[in-house]
């Protein structure tokens, strides 16, 4: 894990589902992100993602990636074009620094995130993650291996 | 806008939406429910996040979620938070600046939260931006920046900016191939802007209807000057004469036009600041080359431009390098 290194990207269908439950879950009612008929009436197609949602999936990514002992220190993103439904958002990544964490035996890694869709570019920002400062050993239980090994979960 | 019913919209004043900086968003706001473990299972599960850190005994929030413990919901956060951004908000609305979208969002988590953590926040107005001239529409940025605690102890910080614009009026992609600022097929094209021609400079426009770029020479102390000026910036002498620019020059610097689009601009193009031979400065259009290609110092040729039937300007050729003076 250096600087440089980029990591697996992640694509992530945007179904009307996602955005209306993305929303619903962050408490954020705001009409466009879940009703078609007003989000149109305010010149957008459709409904679209909102931020905090942005913000959870790029969260999930990082700590997807970086597995059961990853805990997010910051996330810092910007919108460009939205996600509308039928969308697919592509998540990619890169590390940019390694250093040490305050907590001894970790380390913060800093990762520039990008996410695009058909439009363009959905997303960009920087996610500082806090990890084990040792790679995982690869034995049986928690903290075993990136979050892409755990059994099927349905989400 | 004829209709005598719509109301005319005025911007705000700069220093009026200024005062709201380091103005107070929101003043011991309250989270409305306690971090719990049923909101952090329909975030998990409407974000595919299967980290296990957030689930079963021992539990933490997903530090994503920080914002939504203390969004408004449904029922908003009630008249005791009416402060400063409520009025902003409300004086862009008047202004019609109408619409909202979120565009930047920064947070920084300092301790994991748990379920029955009770969270209280301030929030303060960073900076509103100038107008802005966006996609969506023209605009004012709002950024905020929110500091949550726990029984006091600060536990993240939440730096949001909002963009509240006015939406153009067609915010709907446009057809492919048409380039933003573009006259539309069925109207007519646009006119360049034209020049205000006074006493001053007639002498300059009249050498360009002549196919000339004549620069002004003070009579008294031979200062060459441009653009053209009613009298010597050296000695102050208003007598002068004009030399006729050989029309090689070099780039001194330029900007690549992308936006805002000008109605009759396609842009990108490029606006060149160049030098002449004779050792002053011109500004004007790049042709002949693409934008990204321009470099200070590309050699460049005077040519002149029919824009339109009544309007002709000088303009510059980029040569390849070695090309030129």
């Amino acid at each position: 894990m250096r600087p440089g290194d980029e990591l697996p990207p992640l694509s992530v269908p945007v179904t009307r589902t996602l955005i209306v439950a993305g929303a619903l879950g962050s408490r954020d009612f705001q009409d466009v992100h879940h009703d078609a008929e007003a989000a149109r009436a305010k010149g957008s197609p459709d409904i679209f993602m909102n931020i905090l949602t942005t913000n959870g999936l790029v969260g999930r990514y990082i700590t997807d990636h970086f597995g059961a002992e990853a805990t997010l220190l910051k996330v810092s993103i910007r919108l460009g074009v939205p996600n509308y439904p039928g969308d697919v958002l592509a998540l990619s990544g890169r590390i940019v620094s390694v250093n040490p964490d305050r907590v001894a035996g970790r380390c913060a890694v800093e990762v520039a995130v990008t996410g695009m869709n058909r439009l363009g570019r959905h997303v960009s920002g920087t996610v500082r993650v806090s990890v084990p400062a040792e790679e995982p050993s690869g034995g049986p239980g928690a903290g075993a291996g990136p979050m892409g090994t755990f059994p099927g979960a349905g989400a | 806008m004829s209709d005598p019913t719509t109301p005319r919209l005025r911007p705000p004043r700069p220093e009026d939406l200024k005062v709201f900086e380091g103005l107070p968003a929101a003043v011991s706001g309250r989270a409305k429910d306690p971090v719990n473990a049923p909101m952090i299972r329909h975030w998990c599960e409407a974000m595919g996040d299967r980290h296990p850190a957030y689930t079963g005994p021992g539990a933490v929030a997903p530090p994503t979620m920080l914002q939504a413990w203390i969004m408004g919901g449904l029922s908003g956060h009630g008249p005791r938070d009416a402060h400063a951004y409520d009025r902003l908000l409300a004086l862009l609305d008047r202004a019609g600046y109408t619409a909202v979208v979120a565009t930047d969002c920064e947070q920084e988590y300092l301790r994991p939260l748990r379920p029955g953590d009770e969270l209280t926040f301030d929030a303060v107005i960073e900076t509103v931006s100038p107008l802005k001239r966006t996609r969506l529409g023209a605009g004012h940025f709002v950024t905020t920046r929110t500091e949550i605690r726990t029984a006091g102890d600060l536990v993240g910080t939440h730096r949001f900016r909002i963009l509240k614009y006015a939406p153009a009026a067609h915010p709907a992609p446009r057809p492919e191939g048409a380039a933003a600022g573009r006259s539309s097929p069925e109207g007519p094209r646009p006119e360049r802007p034209r020049p205000v021609i006074n006493r001053d400079n007639a002498g300059f426009w009249a050498g360009v209807a002549a196919g000339e770029l004549l620069i002004q020479r003070c009579a008294a102390c031979a200062e060459l000057r441009f653009p053209w000026l009613p009298g010597c910036g050296r000695c102050g002498s208003p007598d002068w004469t004009t030399v006729r620019a050989s029309g090689a020059g070099r780039v001194f610097s330029y900007v690549i036009m992308h936006h805002p689009p000008f109605p009759a601009f396609d842009p990108p193009y490029v606006v060149g600041l160049i030098e002449l031979a004779e050792g002053v400065r011109i500004i004007s259009n790049l042709i002949g080359t693409e934008p990204d290609r321009v470099r200070i110092g590309t050699p460049v040729e005077l040519e002149f431009l029919q824009v339109d039937a009544g309007l002709r300007l000088p303009v510059f050729r980029a040569l390849p390098d070695g090309a030129g003076a």
